[in-house]
């Protein structure tokens, strides 16, 4: 006999499933700004491995001359950003919500089992609740660097009426290069994300879309 | 008769895409409404709209005349690229310079008549790039008080330079902020003409965009003198 169960709170589907076009859509008015000034690369000394980014990719994507449009979008939805993420912060953490969430003491070990066995070795899973211990880690660490991305951003946007906050983030230059890291950041948590939603199949994502799933009742 | 538990699940799916396709067809529906709108200055009219609301929440909440940017040792002095010479194409002759504010006209020496402040600040990019640098000059606010007394009541300052190609308009408070010089020396050395000799502003409260160089004409009026970079799409105030 199967049954329906909650996987995922209305609220949350919501809090998801706006954050996804608005934090696509800030990363997209992002590079528009960064690519009047794109010093930031992976190399050392006079070696470049990689500079952010090169031409070719601002040519495929038409990133380029539109630092105007890049600020005007970046600093619009903004508002919509801030306001959403706090307010599922806020959700997650009345509810309790945040429970299933966070990570503890046997996540760190637990996170590692759950790499290897995702990579194919021969791992056993440990026991997991909504979320499992990788999971929790990832998830817990995405909403903390939601909360960096705002606070570097205003330390970027404002570094003269909030110098307090620049500079206890290292200063003006320092906060942009962090504002840029996490946004790399979301970029390589979202080919994770995406690969491991397509493994995991249409079952999860419904939950995500619909909030349920059919498990054995334990009656 | 109740519905299977499969039926139940099947039913808020169905319901549950409905809505997701619903909000995508809000989200890329609005996303053409904002576009398709009359332009404001070369961005859609909606997008300056928040752009002025974010103004007047910083102003009524962040901005402070007590609240000063940092300042740094000389040894911090970066170069400072030019960047630029709208208004400044041509030499200019720096003796045959006067500085027009309302029905006077200033010499540089009128100007230097005013308490010297000297202050090293980062100075600010739109682009996002800054350079540390050293400015020397007069306070607008004393300048102001000198040679257009009443002057501060007004909203606006307005700035323009001889050719009248670039111009500048910024708001009162941030025009009378004790870091907003009317600059004659850089780094040390009287400005070059690269760097806006004979007198540029320097407020290190706003983007470079602001910072106009070789100023000619200084007014102060309550409607809103035009701004080069606002009329490229930029946000008016570009406070930092």
């Amino acid at each position: 006999m199967k049954v329906l169960e909650e996987k995922h709170k209305l609220a949350t589907r919501w809090f998801h499933w706006i954050n996804f076009p608005i934090l696509s859509a800030m990363i997209f008015s992002g590079m528009l700004i960064y690519w009047a000034y794109d010093p930031y690369r992976i190399g050392l000394g006079s070696i470049t491995l990689f500079h952010f980014f090169p031409n070719w990719f601002y040519d495929f994507t038409g990133i380029g001359q539109q630092l105007a449009l890049g600020m005007a979008l970046h600093f619009v939805l903004a508002w919509i950003f801030a306001i959403n993420g706090l307010a599922y912060v806020i959700y997650t953490l009345v509810s309790g919500e945040w429970r299933a969430l966070a990570p503890d003491m046997n996540s760190f070990r637990d996170a590692i089992q759950v790499a290897m066995h995702d990579a194919g070795f021969k791992v056993p899973l440990p026991p997991q609740g909504r979320y499992n211990a990788a999971q929790r880690l990832t998830y817990s660490a995405i909403i903390v660097m939601g909360g960096f991305s705002l606070l570097t951003g205003l330390a970027i946007y404002k570094p003269a009426e909030l110098s307090w906050l620049t500079a206890a983030l290292g200063g003006y230059e320092w906060a942009r290069w962090e504002h840029f890291w996490l946004t790399m950041g979301y970029a390589g948590f979202f080919l994770i994300h995406i690969a491991q939603v397509i493994r995991a199949g249409w079952a999860n994502l419904r939950s995500m879309v619909a909030g349920y799933d059919l498990v054995d009742s334990h009656e | 008769m109740s519905k299977t538990p499969e039926q139940e699940l099947k039913e808020r799916t169905r319901r549950s895409l409905i809505g997701l396709g619903a909000g995508a067809v809000v989200v890329v529906a609005g996303a053409y409404w904002i576009k398709d709108q009359p332009d404001a200055d070369e961005i859609p009219q909606a997008l300056r709209g928040v752009l002025n609301f974010n103004e007047k929440v910083v102003r009524a909440a962040l901005f402070s005349d007590r609240h000063l940017t940092k300042t740094y040792p000389a040894s911090a002095i970066g170069k400072l690229k030019k960047n630029g010479d709208f208004g400044m194409e041509d030499k200019i002759d720096e003796a045959a310079w006067r500085l027009s504010v309302g029905d006077k006209t200033l010499t540089l020496a009128d100007v230097q008549t005013l308490p010297k402040v000297e202050e090293t600040i980062d100075f600010k990019c739109v682009e996002g790039w800054s350079t540390v640098t050293s400015f020397a000059g007069a306070r607008l606010s004393d300048f102001t008080a000198k040679f257009a007394p009443g002057g501060s009541s007004a909203e606006y300052v307005g700035m323009q330079t001889p050719d009248k190609n670039y111009y500048v308009s910024v708001d009162m408070p941030s025009a009378m902020h004790p870091q907003t010089l009317l600059a004659w020396e850089m780094n040390g050395q009287p400005l070059t003409q690269d760097h806006g000799a004979p007198l540029r502003l320097v407020m290190p409260v706003k983007y470079g965009i602001k910072n106009i160089k070789r100023i000619a004409k200084i007014e102060y009026t309550n409607t809103r003198p035009p701004d080069y970079w606002e009329e490229q799409g930029y946000d008016w105030y570009s406070g930092l």
